[in-house]
Protein backbone atom coordinates (compact mmCIF):
# COMPACT_ATOMS: atom_id res chain seq x y z
CA UNK A 1 0.00 0.00 0.00
CA UNK A 2 1.02 3.61 -0.56
CA UNK A 3 1.95 5.66 2.49
CA UNK A 4 2.60 9.38 2.37
CA UNK A 5 3.95 11.44 5.21
CA UNK A 6 6.10 14.42 6.01
CA UNK A 7 9.34 13.41 7.68
CA UNK A 8 11.35 16.32 9.04
CA UNK A 9 9.52 18.62 6.65
CA UNK A 10 10.10 16.50 3.56
CA UNK A 11 7.32 14.67 1.77
CA UNK A 12 7.94 10.94 1.63
CA UNK A 13 5.89 8.49 -0.39
CA UNK A 14 6.56 4.75 -0.49
CA UNK A 15 4.81 1.55 -1.39
CA UNK A 16 5.03 -0.77 1.63
CA UNK A 17 3.37 -3.82 3.12
CA UNK A 18 0.53 -2.84 5.45
CA UNK A 19 2.27 -4.64 8.28
CA UNK A 20 5.37 -2.44 8.11
CA UNK A 21 6.07 -0.85 11.47
CA UNK A 22 6.87 2.85 11.50
CA UNK A 23 10.33 2.25 13.01
CA UNK A 24 11.34 -0.05 10.13
CA UNK A 25 9.79 2.26 7.57
CA UNK A 26 11.87 5.18 8.85
CA UNK A 27 15.09 3.18 9.14
CA UNK A 28 14.90 0.79 6.19
CA UNK A 29 12.67 2.44 3.59
CA UNK A 30 13.55 6.09 4.20
CA UNK A 31 17.08 5.37 5.42
CA UNK A 32 17.03 7.56 8.52
CA UNK A 33 18.85 5.35 10.99
CA UNK A 34 19.01 7.92 13.79
CA UNK A 35 15.78 6.41 15.11
CA UNK A 36 16.87 3.37 17.10
CA UNK A 37 15.13 0.08 17.48
CA UNK A 38 15.57 -1.73 20.78
CA UNK A 39 13.16 -3.81 22.83
CA UNK A 40 10.50 -4.08 20.11
CA UNK A 41 7.90 -4.27 22.91
CA UNK A 42 7.04 -0.60 23.61
CA UNK A 43 9.07 -0.57 26.81
CA UNK A 44 12.45 1.07 26.12
CA UNK A 45 11.47 4.18 24.16
CA UNK A 46 14.55 4.42 21.97
CA UNK A 47 12.26 4.26 18.91
CA UNK A 48 10.31 7.38 19.94
CA UNK A 49 9.52 9.81 17.13
CA UNK A 50 7.15 12.76 17.14
CA UNK A 51 3.87 12.33 15.29
CA UNK A 52 2.25 15.75 14.90
CA UNK A 53 4.51 16.91 17.70
CA UNK A 54 3.66 14.14 20.19
CA UNK A 55 6.14 11.43 21.24
CA UNK A 56 5.05 7.98 20.10
CA UNK A 57 6.78 4.58 20.18
CA UNK A 58 7.34 3.80 16.51
CA UNK A 59 7.84 0.05 17.13
CA UNK A 60 4.18 -0.08 18.13
CA UNK A 61 2.76 2.07 15.33
CA UNK A 62 2.15 1.03 11.73
CA UNK A 63 3.65 3.15 8.99
CA UNK A 64 0.13 3.07 7.54
CA UNK A 65 -1.23 4.71 10.71
CA UNK A 66 1.30 7.53 10.38
CA UNK A 67 0.36 8.18 6.76
CA UNK A 68 -0.87 11.73 6.30
CA UNK A 69 0.88 12.97 9.42
CA UNK A 70 3.98 15.02 10.27
CA UNK A 71 6.85 12.99 11.67
CA UNK A 72 9.93 14.38 13.38
CA UNK A 73 12.92 12.09 13.89
CA UNK A 74 16.15 12.91 15.67
CA UNK A 75 17.63 14.01 12.33
CA UNK A 76 15.01 16.78 12.25
CA UNK A 77 16.32 18.43 15.41
CA UNK A 78 19.30 19.97 13.66
CA UNK A 79 18.56 22.48 10.92
CA UNK A 80 21.24 23.95 8.61
CA UNK A 81 24.03 22.84 10.93
CA UNK A 82 22.43 24.51 13.93
CA UNK A 83 21.82 22.09 16.74
CA UNK A 84 18.65 22.13 18.80
CA UNK A 85 19.26 23.33 22.38
CA UNK A 86 18.36 19.80 23.49
CA UNK A 87 21.25 18.42 21.43
CA UNK A 88 23.55 21.12 22.81
CA UNK A 89 22.39 20.30 26.31
CA UNK A 90 23.20 16.60 25.87
CA UNK A 91 26.70 17.61 24.77
CA UNK A 92 27.22 20.15 27.54
CA UNK A 93 25.94 17.96 30.36
CA UNK A 94 27.09 14.51 29.21
CA UNK A 95 23.51 13.36 28.56
CA UNK A 96 24.73 10.30 26.71
CA UNK A 97 27.33 7.60 26.97
CA UNK A 98 26.67 4.79 24.47
CA UNK A 99 23.98 6.88 22.76
CA UNK A 100 21.49 4.10 22.26
CA UNK A 101 18.61 5.73 24.16
CA UNK A 102 19.52 9.22 23.01
CA UNK A 103 17.28 9.79 19.95
CA UNK A 104 14.15 8.91 21.91
CA UNK A 105 15.25 10.89 24.94
CA UNK A 106 15.96 14.00 22.89
CA UNK A 107 12.65 13.90 21.02
CA UNK A 108 10.64 13.45 24.21
CA UNK A 109 12.61 16.34 25.69
CA UNK A 110 11.85 18.53 22.68
CA UNK A 111 8.12 17.77 22.88
CA UNK A 112 8.13 18.45 26.61
CA UNK A 113 9.87 21.80 26.22
CA UNK A 114 7.51 22.81 23.41
CA UNK A 115 4.57 22.33 25.79
CA UNK A 116 6.30 23.48 28.95
CA UNK A 117 9.41 25.66 28.46
CA UNK A 118 10.22 25.59 32.18
CA UNK A 119 9.64 22.09 33.53
CA UNK A 120 10.61 21.12 37.08
CA UNK A 121 12.95 18.19 37.62
CA UNK A 122 9.96 16.08 38.64
CA UNK A 123 8.13 16.91 35.41
CA UNK A 124 11.23 16.06 33.35
CA UNK A 125 11.65 12.72 35.11
CA UNK A 126 7.98 11.89 34.55
CA UNK A 127 8.21 12.80 30.84
CA UNK A 128 11.11 10.41 30.21
CA UNK A 129 9.78 7.67 32.50
CA UNK A 130 8.74 5.55 29.51
CA UNK A 131 12.32 5.40 28.28
CA UNK A 132 15.21 3.34 29.52
CA UNK A 133 18.85 4.40 29.72
CA UNK A 134 21.34 1.75 30.75
CA UNK A 135 24.34 4.07 30.99
CA UNK A 136 23.83 7.46 32.53
CA UNK A 137 21.66 6.83 35.57
CA UNK A 138 19.36 9.54 34.16
CA UNK A 139 20.77 12.43 36.21
CA UNK A 140 22.82 13.80 33.34
CA UNK A 141 19.86 13.43 30.99
CA UNK A 142 17.73 15.48 33.37
CA UNK A 143 20.49 18.09 33.58
CA UNK A 144 20.82 18.17 29.79
CA UNK A 145 17.12 18.90 29.43
CA UNK A 146 17.35 21.59 32.10
CA UNK A 147 20.27 23.09 30.18
CA UNK A 148 18.12 23.16 27.04
CA UNK A 149 15.27 24.82 28.95
CA UNK A 150 17.63 27.57 30.07
CA UNK A 151 19.33 28.11 26.72
CA UNK A 152 17.93 29.28 23.46
CA UNK A 153 15.01 28.55 21.24
CA UNK A 154 14.60 25.46 19.11
CA UNK A 155 15.32 25.53 15.43
CA UNK A 156 13.87 22.15 14.59
CA UNK A 157 11.28 21.36 11.99
CA UNK A 158 7.72 21.61 13.21
CA UNK A 159 8.31 24.47 15.60
CA UNK B 1 12.53 -8.91 14.79
CA UNK B 2 8.84 -8.96 15.60
CA UNK B 3 6.49 -8.03 12.78
CA UNK B 4 2.79 -8.86 12.46
CA UNK B 5 1.62 -11.42 9.89
CA UNK B 6 0.28 -9.88 6.66
CA UNK B 7 -3.12 -8.18 6.71
CA UNK B 8 -5.17 -5.66 4.76
CA UNK B 9 -5.38 -2.14 6.19
CA UNK B 10 -8.20 0.28 5.79
CA UNK B 11 -8.92 3.64 7.37
CA UNK B 12 -12.45 4.20 8.59
CA UNK B 13 -14.08 7.47 7.56
CA UNK B 14 -17.12 7.37 9.86
CA UNK B 15 -18.50 5.22 12.67
CA UNK B 16 -21.21 3.90 10.37
CA UNK B 17 -18.76 3.01 7.62
CA UNK B 18 -16.41 1.32 10.13
CA UNK B 19 -19.22 -0.80 11.56
CA UNK B 20 -20.50 -1.73 8.08
CA UNK B 21 -16.99 -2.82 7.11
CA UNK B 22 -16.61 -4.83 10.29
CA UNK B 23 -20.01 -6.46 9.71
CA UNK B 24 -18.99 -7.40 6.17
CA UNK B 25 -15.57 -8.80 7.12
CA UNK B 26 -16.73 -10.57 10.30
CA UNK B 27 -14.28 -12.08 12.77
CA UNK B 28 -11.38 -11.83 10.29
CA UNK B 29 -11.28 -8.10 10.97
CA UNK B 30 -10.41 -5.95 13.98
CA UNK B 31 -10.58 -2.28 14.74
CA UNK B 32 -7.28 -0.72 15.62
CA UNK B 33 -7.37 2.19 18.07
CA UNK B 34 -4.06 3.10 19.76
CA UNK B 35 -2.72 -0.29 18.72
CA UNK B 36 -0.73 -0.59 21.94
CA UNK B 37 -2.35 -3.86 22.91
CA UNK B 38 -3.30 -5.20 19.48
CA UNK B 39 0.04 -4.69 17.69
CA UNK B 40 2.07 -6.40 20.44
CA UNK B 41 -0.36 -9.33 20.26
CA UNK B 42 -0.06 -9.44 16.48
CA UNK B 43 3.73 -9.39 16.71
CA UNK B 44 3.52 -12.45 18.95
CA UNK B 45 0.88 -14.09 16.71
CA UNK B 46 -1.55 -14.09 19.62
CA UNK B 47 -3.85 -12.19 17.27
CA UNK B 48 -3.88 -12.72 13.49
CA UNK B 49 -6.56 -10.52 11.96
CA UNK B 50 -6.73 -10.47 8.17
CA UNK B 51 -8.04 -6.91 8.10
CA UNK B 52 -7.36 -3.92 10.30
CA UNK B 53 -9.82 -1.06 10.33
CA UNK B 54 -8.05 2.03 11.66
CA UNK B 55 -10.47 4.19 13.67
CA UNK B 56 -7.98 6.96 14.55
CA UNK B 57 -9.55 9.39 12.08
CA UNK B 58 -13.01 9.20 13.68
CA UNK B 59 -13.14 12.68 15.21
CA UNK B 60 -16.63 11.95 16.52
CA UNK B 61 -15.15 9.49 19.05
CA UNK B 62 -12.73 11.95 20.70
CA UNK B 63 -14.50 13.84 23.51
CA UNK B 64 -15.11 14.10 27.25
CA UNK B 65 -18.27 16.07 28.01
CA UNK B 66 -21.09 16.52 30.51
CA UNK B 67 -24.58 15.75 29.26
CA UNK B 68 -27.88 14.62 30.76
CA UNK B 69 -26.49 14.11 34.27
CA UNK B 70 -23.62 12.01 32.96
CA UNK B 71 -20.03 12.39 31.96
CA UNK B 72 -19.74 10.96 28.46
CA UNK B 73 -16.41 9.80 27.11
CA UNK B 74 -15.83 9.01 23.44
CA UNK B 75 -14.18 5.63 22.91
CA UNK B 76 -11.12 7.13 21.19
CA UNK B 77 -10.24 9.40 24.12
CA UNK B 78 -6.60 8.68 24.82
CA UNK B 79 -5.13 7.99 28.25
CA UNK B 80 -3.51 11.39 28.13
CA UNK B 81 -6.87 13.12 27.54
CA UNK B 82 -8.35 11.27 30.53
CA UNK B 83 -5.37 12.27 32.67
CA UNK B 84 -5.54 15.93 31.66
CA UNK B 85 -9.32 16.43 31.72
CA UNK B 86 -10.33 18.84 34.50
CA UNK B 87 -13.99 17.94 34.01
CA UNK B 88 -13.27 14.29 34.65
CA UNK B 89 -11.02 15.11 37.60
CA UNK B 90 -13.66 17.29 39.25
CA UNK B 91 -16.26 14.56 39.12
CA UNK B 92 -14.15 11.41 39.33
CA UNK B 93 -10.62 11.91 40.66
CA UNK B 94 -10.19 8.11 40.43
CA UNK B 95 -9.43 8.60 36.72
CA UNK B 96 -6.45 10.85 37.35
CA UNK B 97 -5.19 8.56 40.14
CA UNK B 98 -5.30 5.61 37.74
CA UNK B 99 -4.08 7.37 34.63
CA UNK B 100 -0.96 8.72 36.34
CA UNK B 101 0.11 5.10 36.72
CA UNK B 102 -1.16 3.51 33.51
CA UNK B 103 1.81 2.66 31.32
CA UNK B 104 4.09 5.68 30.68
CA UNK B 105 3.51 9.14 29.17
CA UNK B 106 4.48 8.05 25.64
CA UNK B 107 2.18 5.00 25.65
CA UNK B 108 -0.54 7.23 27.12
CA UNK B 109 -0.30 9.45 24.03
CA UNK B 110 -1.72 6.55 21.99
CA UNK B 111 -3.70 4.09 24.12
CA UNK B 112 -7.46 4.74 24.32
CA UNK B 113 -10.22 4.04 26.83
CA UNK B 114 -12.13 2.08 24.16
CA UNK B 115 -9.13 -0.09 23.40
CA UNK B 116 -8.45 -0.65 27.09
CA UNK B 117 -11.99 -1.75 27.91
CA UNK B 118 -12.27 -3.91 24.77
CA UNK B 119 -8.92 -5.55 25.39
CA UNK B 120 -10.19 -6.57 28.87
CA UNK B 121 -6.74 -7.60 29.99
CA UNK B 122 -6.94 -8.92 33.59
CA UNK B 123 -4.28 -6.38 34.65
CA UNK B 124 -5.94 -3.51 32.80
CA UNK B 125 -6.92 -0.62 35.09
CA UNK B 126 -9.81 1.26 33.48
CA UNK B 127 -12.30 -1.62 33.66
CA UNK B 128 -12.14 -1.51 37.47
CA UNK B 129 -12.32 2.31 37.40
CA UNK B 130 -15.43 2.29 35.20
CA UNK B 131 -17.05 -0.59 37.09
CA UNK B 132 -16.75 1.05 40.51
CA UNK B 133 -18.23 4.27 39.12
CA UNK B 134 -21.29 2.44 37.77
CA UNK B 135 -20.44 3.29 34.16
CA UNK B 136 -22.40 2.08 31.16
CA UNK B 137 -21.07 1.40 27.67
CA UNK B 138 -22.71 2.32 24.39
CA UNK B 139 -22.25 -0.44 21.81
CA UNK B 140 -23.25 0.36 18.23
CA UNK B 141 -24.13 -1.97 15.38
CA UNK B 142 -25.68 -1.55 11.95
CA UNK B 143 -29.14 -1.95 13.43
CA UNK B 144 -28.83 0.47 16.32
CA UNK B 145 -27.22 0.77 19.70
CA UNK B 146 -27.45 -0.86 23.11
CA UNK B 147 -26.31 0.40 26.48
CA UNK B 148 -24.89 -2.18 28.87
CA UNK B 149 -23.51 -1.88 32.38
CA UNK B 150 -19.92 -2.86 33.16
CA UNK B 151 -20.96 -6.22 34.56
CA UNK B 152 -22.50 -7.17 31.26
CA UNK B 153 -19.72 -5.49 29.25
CA UNK B 154 -16.71 -7.08 30.93
CA UNK B 155 -17.27 -10.80 30.31
CA UNK B 156 -13.87 -12.01 31.40
CA UNK B 157 -10.22 -11.87 30.50
CA UNK B 158 -9.90 -10.73 26.87
CA UNK B 159 -13.65 -11.02 26.37
CA UNK B 160 -16.38 -8.36 26.29
CA UNK B 161 -20.00 -7.97 25.23
CA UNK B 162 -18.90 -6.26 22.00
CA UNK B 163 -19.77 -8.58 19.09
CA UNK B 164 -18.00 -9.03 15.75
CA UNK B 165 -20.23 -6.50 14.00
CA UNK B 166 -20.23 -3.96 16.81
CA UNK B 167 -18.21 -1.01 18.09
CA UNK B 168 -17.86 0.49 21.55
CA UNK B 169 -18.50 4.17 20.97
CA UNK B 170 -19.06 5.82 24.35
CA UNK B 171 -18.64 5.35 28.10
CA UNK B 172 -21.22 7.06 30.33
CA UNK B 173 -20.85 7.72 34.02
CA UNK B 174 -23.66 9.13 36.16
CA UNK B 175 -22.63 12.21 38.16
CA UNK B 176 -23.67 12.79 41.77
CA UNK B 177 -22.66 15.54 44.18
CA UNK B 178 -22.20 13.22 47.17
CA UNK B 179 -19.62 10.90 45.61
CA UNK B 180 -15.91 10.30 46.10
CA UNK B 181 -13.49 7.97 44.35
CA UNK B 182 -9.83 6.93 44.43
CA UNK B 183 -7.39 4.45 42.88
CA UNK B 184 -4.30 2.85 44.39
CA UNK B 185 -1.76 0.77 42.50
CA UNK B 186 1.55 -0.88 43.23
CA UNK B 187 3.87 -1.46 40.28
CA UNK B 188 7.41 -2.85 40.08
CA UNK B 189 8.80 0.12 38.21
CA UNK B 190 7.56 3.24 36.41
CA UNK B 191 5.39 2.39 33.43
CA UNK B 192 4.76 -1.23 34.31
CA UNK B 193 1.47 -3.05 34.66
CA UNK B 194 0.05 -3.38 38.17
CA UNK B 195 1.24 -5.92 40.70
CA UNK B 196 -2.18 -5.18 42.21
CA UNK B 197 -4.55 -2.21 41.90
CA UNK B 198 -7.65 -1.29 43.87
CA UNK B 199 -10.27 1.31 43.01
CA UNK B 200 -13.07 2.54 45.23
CA UNK B 201 -16.13 4.74 44.70
CA UNK B 202 -18.49 5.78 47.47
CA UNK B 203 -21.63 7.87 47.77
CA UNK B 204 -22.20 9.43 51.20
CA UNK B 205 -24.92 10.92 53.37
CA UNK B 206 -23.02 12.59 56.21
CA UNK B 207 -20.85 9.84 57.66
CA UNK B 208 -22.93 7.06 56.15
CA UNK B 209 -21.86 5.29 52.99
CA UNK B 210 -25.15 4.98 51.13
CA UNK B 211 -23.48 2.98 48.38
CA UNK B 212 -19.90 1.94 47.66
CA UNK B 213 -18.02 -0.26 45.23
CA UNK B 214 -14.52 -1.69 45.10
CA UNK B 215 -12.79 -3.20 42.05
CA UNK B 216 -9.37 -4.84 41.72
CA UNK B 217 -6.99 -5.40 38.81
CA UNK B 218 -4.26 -8.01 38.20
CA UNK B 219 -5.61 -10.51 40.74
CA UNK B 220 -7.55 -12.96 38.55
CA UNK B 221 -10.86 -13.01 36.72
CA UNK B 222 -13.98 -11.04 37.51
CA UNK B 223 -12.65 -8.68 40.14
CA UNK B 224 -13.60 -5.40 38.45
CA UNK B 225 -16.44 -5.06 40.95
CA UNK B 226 -16.71 -7.11 44.10
CA UNK B 227 -20.36 -7.66 45.01
CA UNK B 228 -19.58 -8.81 48.54
CA UNK B 229 -17.72 -5.61 49.33
CA UNK B 230 -20.55 -3.48 47.90
CA UNK B 231 -23.01 -5.34 50.17
CA UNK B 232 -20.74 -4.86 53.18
CA UNK B 233 -20.38 -1.10 52.59
CA UNK B 234 -24.02 -0.21 51.91
CA UNK B 235 -25.57 1.76 54.75
CA UNK B 236 -22.52 1.56 57.04
CA UNK B 237 -20.83 4.41 58.87
CA UNK B 238 -17.41 5.13 57.42
CA UNK B 239 -14.62 4.00 59.78
CA UNK B 240 -11.16 2.46 59.82
CA UNK B 241 -12.67 -0.86 60.96
CA UNK B 242 -14.98 -0.84 57.96
CA UNK B 243 -12.09 -0.20 55.56
CA UNK B 244 -10.18 -3.09 57.10
CA UNK B 245 -13.17 -5.42 56.87
CA UNK B 246 -13.66 -4.40 53.23
CA UNK B 247 -9.95 -4.92 52.55
CA UNK B 248 -9.99 -8.39 54.09
CA UNK B 249 -13.07 -9.31 52.09
CA UNK B 250 -11.49 -7.98 48.87
CA UNK B 251 -8.34 -10.00 49.52
CA UNK B 252 -10.43 -13.13 50.05
CA UNK B 253 -12.59 -12.50 46.96
CA UNK B 254 -9.82 -12.56 44.36
CA UNK B 255 -7.56 -15.25 42.92
CA UNK B 256 -4.06 -13.86 42.42
CA UNK B 257 -1.30 -16.11 41.14
CA UNK B 258 2.36 -16.22 42.00
CA UNK B 259 4.45 -14.88 39.13
CA UNK B 260 7.45 -12.64 38.57
CA UNK B 261 5.51 -9.68 39.96
CA UNK B 262 5.04 -11.32 43.36
CA UNK B 263 3.70 -14.24 45.35
CA UNK B 264 0.04 -14.98 45.84
CA UNK B 265 0.33 -14.06 49.52
CA UNK B 266 1.98 -10.73 48.75
CA UNK B 267 -0.72 -9.90 46.21
CA UNK B 268 -3.49 -10.73 48.69
CA UNK B 269 -1.77 -8.47 51.20
CA UNK B 270 -1.71 -5.70 48.59
CA UNK B 271 -5.39 -6.26 47.71
CA UNK B 272 -6.20 -5.79 51.40
CA UNK B 273 -4.00 -2.76 52.02
CA UNK B 274 -4.75 -0.97 48.72
CA UNK B 275 -8.48 -1.43 49.25
CA UNK B 276 -8.19 0.14 52.70
CA UNK B 277 -6.31 3.07 51.22
CA UNK B 278 -8.57 3.62 48.20
CA UNK B 279 -11.69 3.51 50.39
CA UNK B 280 -10.20 5.86 52.97
CA UNK B 281 -9.31 8.33 50.25
CA UNK B 282 -12.63 8.00 48.41
CA UNK B 283 -14.51 8.77 51.64
CA UNK B 284 -12.28 11.76 52.41
CA UNK B 285 -12.93 13.11 48.94
CA UNK B 286 -16.69 12.57 49.22
CA UNK B 287 -16.56 14.59 52.43
CA UNK B 288 -14.58 17.35 50.77
CA UNK B 289 -11.53 16.73 52.96
CA UNK B 290 -9.10 15.91 50.17
CA UNK B 291 -8.88 17.10 46.59
C1 LIG C 1 4.37 -0.76 27.79
C2 LIG C 1 2.89 -0.78 28.07
C3 LIG C 1 2.45 -0.67 29.38
C4 LIG C 1 1.08 -0.68 29.67
N1 LIG C 1 0.66 -0.55 30.97
C5 LIG C 1 -0.66 -0.54 31.25
C6 LIG C 1 -1.13 -0.38 32.59
O1 LIG C 1 -0.35 -0.24 33.53
N2 LIG C 1 -2.47 -0.39 32.80
C7 LIG C 1 -3.37 -0.51 31.78
O2 LIG C 1 -4.57 -0.49 32.03
N3 LIG C 1 -2.96 -0.64 30.51
C8 LIG C 1 -1.64 -0.66 30.22
N4 LIG C 1 -1.22 -0.79 28.91
C9 LIG C 1 -2.21 -0.98 27.86
C10 LIG C 1 -2.57 0.33 27.23
O3 LIG C 1 -3.45 0.99 28.11
C11 LIG C 1 -3.23 0.06 25.89
O4 LIG C 1 -3.12 1.21 25.16
C12 LIG C 1 -4.71 -0.35 25.98
O5 LIG C 1 -4.87 -1.53 26.67
C13 LIG C 1 -5.31 -0.61 24.65
O6 LIG C 1 -5.71 0.57 24.08
P1 LIG C 1 -5.45 0.81 22.53
O7 LIG C 1 -6.21 2.01 22.17
O8 LIG C 1 -4.01 0.80 22.27
O9 LIG C 1 -6.18 -0.47 21.89
P2 LIG C 1 -5.82 -1.37 20.62
O10 LIG C 1 -4.57 -2.09 20.86
O11 LIG C 1 -5.93 -0.56 19.38
O12 LIG C 1 -7.05 -2.37 20.66
C14 LIG C 1 -7.21 -3.34 21.68
C15 LIG C 1 -8.42 -4.23 21.32
O13 LIG C 1 -9.63 -3.51 21.42
C16 LIG C 1 -10.32 -3.50 20.17
N5 LIG C 1 -10.93 -2.17 20.07
C17 LIG C 1 -10.28 -0.98 20.21
N6 LIG C 1 -11.18 0.03 20.17
C18 LIG C 1 -12.41 -0.53 19.98
C19 LIG C 1 -13.73 0.01 19.86
N7 LIG C 1 -13.98 1.33 19.94
N8 LIG C 1 -14.78 -0.85 19.68
C20 LIG C 1 -14.53 -2.20 19.60
N9 LIG C 1 -13.31 -2.76 19.71
C21 LIG C 1 -12.25 -1.93 19.90
C22 LIG C 1 -9.29 -3.82 19.14
O14 LIG C 1 -9.86 -4.43 18.00
C23 LIG C 1 -8.38 -4.77 19.90
O15 LIG C 1 -8.91 -6.06 19.88
C24 LIG C 1 0.14 -0.81 28.61
C25 LIG C 1 0.57 -0.91 27.28
C26 LIG C 1 1.94 -0.90 27.01
C27 LIG C 1 2.36 -1.01 25.59
S1 LIG D 1 11.97 -0.39 20.43
FE1 LIG D 1 10.12 0.72 20.65
S2 LIG D 1 9.95 0.98 22.78
FE2 LIG D 1 11.77 -0.25 22.60
S1 LIG E 1 23.38 6.42 26.89
FE1 LIG E 1 23.56 4.27 26.76
S2 LIG E 1 21.50 3.66 27.04
FE2 LIG E 1 21.39 5.77 27.46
Amino acid sequence: MQVNMNINGEAVSEDVEARTLLVHFIRDDVGLTGTHWGCDTSNCGTCVVLIDGEPVKSCTTLAAMASGHDITTVEGLEVDNVLDPVQEGFMQCHGLQCGFCTPGMMLTARALLNNNPNPSEEVIREAISGQICRCTGYSTIVRSIQWAAEHGTPVSVGN
Amino acid sequence: MQVPAPFEYERATSVEQAIALRAKLGDEARFIAGGHSLLPMMKLRLANPEHLIDINDLEELFYIKEEAGEIRIGAMSRHRDLLDSELLYQHFPIFRDAEKLIADPVVRNRGTIGGSLCQADPAEDLSAVCATLGATCVIKSETGERVVDMKEFHVGPYETAVGDAEMLTEIRIPTASNGGSAYEKVERRAGDWAVVSSGASVWMDGDTITAGRVGLAAVGDNTTQLDGVAELLAGKTASEELYTQAGELAAASCSPQTDNRGTEAYKRHLAMELTRRSLRRAVARAQGQEA
